[in-house]
């Protein structure tokens, strides 16, 4: 590893993952952090706990702010583990000389997704740096919840299960890179950003018997399918054709060089399911959205690894986005 | 880096020398820099390489290669057909 | 038939038809009694190649040999340390495409000299030095140029309105290089056999296709300029198979819809305007071949950053790191997975050679999809 923090530490792959062990892990070592799941399972079940920073530029972009992006982002992280969304902590840190009204808007939409999740922010912090000490508003939330559906986990993946995605992906990075400053890119593209605990009460409702869920977040798609696959010791087999893309994205994508499974998602989680349930787990999805599909299965082949087959009778390794995501994204 | 993307000229600046193009509903500006004076029309097809119009796709061309396309597909599925019936007239199993 | 842009895409991927070239070729490679080694020039093909599995639909007597056609990765370490020297000049802004920011020099890559302060910018089009100049009147504006034919004329456009908008404070560094020269050397290296090559789609439509028939005509191997997309490179190839079975070696092009044979005169002008061959030119792993690159007319050498810099940028030849066998590669004498420290020392994190970070490399391609071959 090299001796300064670089931009690719904090991009959700390879090198994040190698600071969060080298530095993070070694010395916080205990094995519920060690499960690295999107929140922390405690209490012997009942709760699950978990943090996010956002420190997303621009602030406002098509379809959320970094305000809506901080409550989904944590409510989404303890929906992930089958958990209801209680409480929160919000703690800002803001930059003098910061316009008033844009954080009032920012507020705003705070208040609108924490009445999404039927959540309340019980505790918070306020500070403010000079100018120059952070990039117009850093926002850090703290969020637990109540278990609805216990044993959802990474670890849980075994061969003939199913994997679903909930819609489309790519679409929240592909619009942060066409909002951002300095690429002026013009659609219709807006961001996925969602509050997921929803469609996961859908789920749970239906009776489906839920193995994993995820949000694909930085490293997108990739990333969750590769920590599933290495966390389980399974192999998933991708259905390239199958992985639903929006045009838009596709047209980020081409102009940028970019794959649509490596861009960020905030509001797109992965579901891995038993075969028998794929069907009507994909029910489910489709009734918040059409593009939900049935992506890939479980195998033995290559464990640890994700493959992605061509419909010409091709396959190759998916692995884990490397390299600096160029915008900061969430 | 020699990547090139097609995309359709939704506007045109003469004065400027630049245009708008799409790409799959994402739009954006690009230079005419590398084209000469009144070349590019809105509708066209063009290659954009860095922010530069490269180039005007040549639609007459893309149309023959993909009819070309089309007939090897047809071609293989004729001959897929007559090798199937051929298998199953021969098919040892049948009386 | 309409043709809309999404048929420009999706048509010229179809999984379909790139199938029913597998078996063409397959068909036709079965009646020669001969293997055939396929040199694509192109980076860019390098990564279709790979990113679509084509070896894996490929006959045992069909072999691709991968060639240098990475503008980033044929540079010398010297001239990339140029890039970095640049870049640590306080009143200096150094502007460079995207591909340049993780290519390791001597002393680091420009994304080791941002983090020690350097202000290093990567951006999509040259054109966008001219609002860096703007915003930052008194710093320097040092545009790092690189590139094949395809991007010379953009480099040469951006020249053309820093003179037309008066502006004192952009200067370029010319790195820009030729396919057709590296062709002749490649052909000639007994290392490897090439007995056909894939042209590239992209410096075809600014140069023309023109440019490969001298080579043709000289070396008597087939040349079929080839489009980007996974059914151009299928097509492309079956032709080149086509020629042997009819024992001809002749220039085609399969990527008629953007290609002509004297390609985009109005580019070529402006390059003719600002720029003109060096005599010698280092490619890394290949050594010196001479009229391959370009460099500014002495006309505009009071826009030159090598002329005006020339006190501080380093002449003197450093090689790779020993275990690197770029060189090798470059020259189409041995493939990535060869290399001993290829997935481990090296990866596109930790690159110990340019081919590794590049988007056009060949080892950042075999890194990305070439495990499963």
């Amino acid at each position: 590893m090299k001796k300064t923090v670089t931009l690719a530490h904090g991009n959700g792959g390879e090198e994040n993952n190698e600071l969060i062990h080298k530095i993070f892990y070694k010395r916080f070592e205990n094995s519920i952090l060690a499960r690295s799941e999107d929140a922390a399972v405690i209490e012997d079940g009942k709760l699950a706990f978990t943090t996010d920073s956002f420190t997303v530029s621009p602030l406002f972009f098509p379809g959320g702010d970094i305000g809506k992006l901080a409550v989904c982002g944590t409510c989404n992280d303890l929906a992930m583990m089958g958990a209801k969304p209680k409480y929160l902590t919000c703690s800002v840190i803001i930059e003098e000389g910061f316009a008033l009204e844009e954080l009032e808007r920012i507020v705003e939409s705070m208040q609108q997704e924490l009445a999404i999740n039927g959540a309340q922010v019980v505790s918070g912090d306020t500070k403010v740096v000079p100018r120059g000490s952070v990039d117009k508003l850093f926002i850090n939330t703290t969020g637990i919840g109540e278990i609805r559906r216990k044993g959802i986990s990474a670890s849980a993946l075994k061969e003939e299960m199913s994997i679903l995605v909930s819609r489309d992906v790519g679409a929240h990075g592909a619009t942060i890179f066409a909002a951002r400053e300095g690429i002026s890119l013009e659609s219709d593209l807006k961001t996925d950003c969602t509050s997921l605990y929803p469609q996961v009460e859908d789920l749970i409702e239906a009776g489906i018997e839920i193995v994993a869920l995820r949000d694909a977040t930085r490293g997108g798609l990739a990333a969750v399918l590769n920590e599933w696959a290495g966390s389980s010791d399974i192999c998933i087999e991708v259905e390239e054709a199958s992985v639903p893309v929006r045009d838009e994205v596709k047209g980020i994508c081409e102009l940028l060089g970019f794959e649509a499974v490596n861009l960020a998602n905030e509001g797109t989680f992965v579901l891995c399911v038993a075969e028998a349930d794929a069907t009507k787990a994909l029910e489910c999805l489709q009734s918040t959205h059409e593009s939900a599909a049935i992506i890939g299965t479980v195998t033995g082949e290559y464990r640890g690894k994700v493959v992605l087959r061509s419909s010409w009778g091709t396959k190759r390794f998916l692995d884990l986005p490397t390299g600096e995501l160029l915008p900061r994204i969430c | 880096m020699c990547l090139s993307i097609p995309s359709r000229v939704v506007k045109v600046d003469e004065e400027a020398k630049s245009c708008t193009v799409d790409t799959m509903g994402v739009q954006r500006d690009a230079s005419l820099m590398m084209m000469a004076d009144g070349d590019v029309q809105v509708g066209d097809f063009v290659l954009l390489h860095i922010g530069f119009v490269m180039n005007k796709i040549d639609e007459e061309e893309a149309k023959v290669s993909l009819e070309t396309y089309k007939e090897i597909l047809a071609l293989m599925d004729e001959e897929e057909r007559r090798k199937t019936i051929l298998e199953d007239d021969n098919c040892e199993n049948r009386t | 038939m309409k043709i809309a842009l999404k048929n420009l895409y999706d048509d010229f991927r179809d999984g379909d038809t790139i199938k029913a070239f597998a078996k063409i070729i397959y068909e036709d490679a079965k009646k020669l009694d001969r293997t055939i080694n396929i040199m694509e020039v192109c980076g860019g093909h390098t990564h279709t190649i790979m990113k679509y599995g084509l070896p894996q639909l490929m006959p045992e007597n069909i072999n691709f040999i991968h060639g240098p056609g990475c503008p980033v990765c044929i540079m010398p370490k010297e001239r990339i340390d140029h890039a970095y020297v640049l870049a640590m000049q306080e009143d200096v802004i150094l502007v460079t495409l995207g591909d340049m920011i993780k290519v390791p020099g001597s002393q680091g890559s420009l994304q080791d000299a941002r983090s020690k302060g350097a202000d290093v910018r990567f951006v999509y089009s040259p054109l966008e030095c001219l609002k860096i100049a703007e915003d930052n009147p008194d710093k320097k504006v040092i545009f790092f140029a690189i590139g094949f034919e395809t991007t010379t004329p953009m480099t040469a456009a951006l020249l053309d309105q820093v003179i037309k908008k008066g502006i004192k404070n952009i200067l370029v560094h010319i790195n820009h290089v030729t396919v057709p020269e590296a062709m002749e050397i490649l052909v000639n290296n007994t290392e490897s056999h090439i007995d056909a090559f894939i042209g590239p789609s992209h410096v075809s439509v600014i140069a023309g296709s023109h440019i490969y028939a001298p080579f043709v005509g000289k070396y008597h191997r087939p040349v079929v300029v080839s489009g980007f997309e996974p059914v151009d490179v299928m097509e492309g190839i079956s032709m080149i198979v086509k020629q042997f079975l009819e024992g001809r070696s002749s220039l085609e092009v399969q990527y008629k819809r953007a290609v002509s044979s004297e390609g985009n005169l109005h580019a070529q002008a402006l390059n003719d305007t600002f720029f003109e061959k060096r005599e010698n030119f280092r490619w890394r792993g290949i050594g010196d071949i001479p009229k391959s690159a370009l460099q500014l007319k002495s006309a505009f050498a009071v826009y030159d950053a090598e002329v005006r810099y020339a006190d501080i940028l380093p002449h003197e030849e450093i090689n790779d790191h020993k275990l690197c066998i770029c060189g090798k590669i470059l020259r189409g004498a041995a493939k990535p997975p060869e290399c001993t420290i290829f997935g481990t020392a090296c990866k596109p994190s930790t690159p110990i050679g340019s081919c590794m970070v590049s988007s056009e490399g060949a080892c950042a391609a075999y890194y990305k999809y070439g495990n499963l071959l």
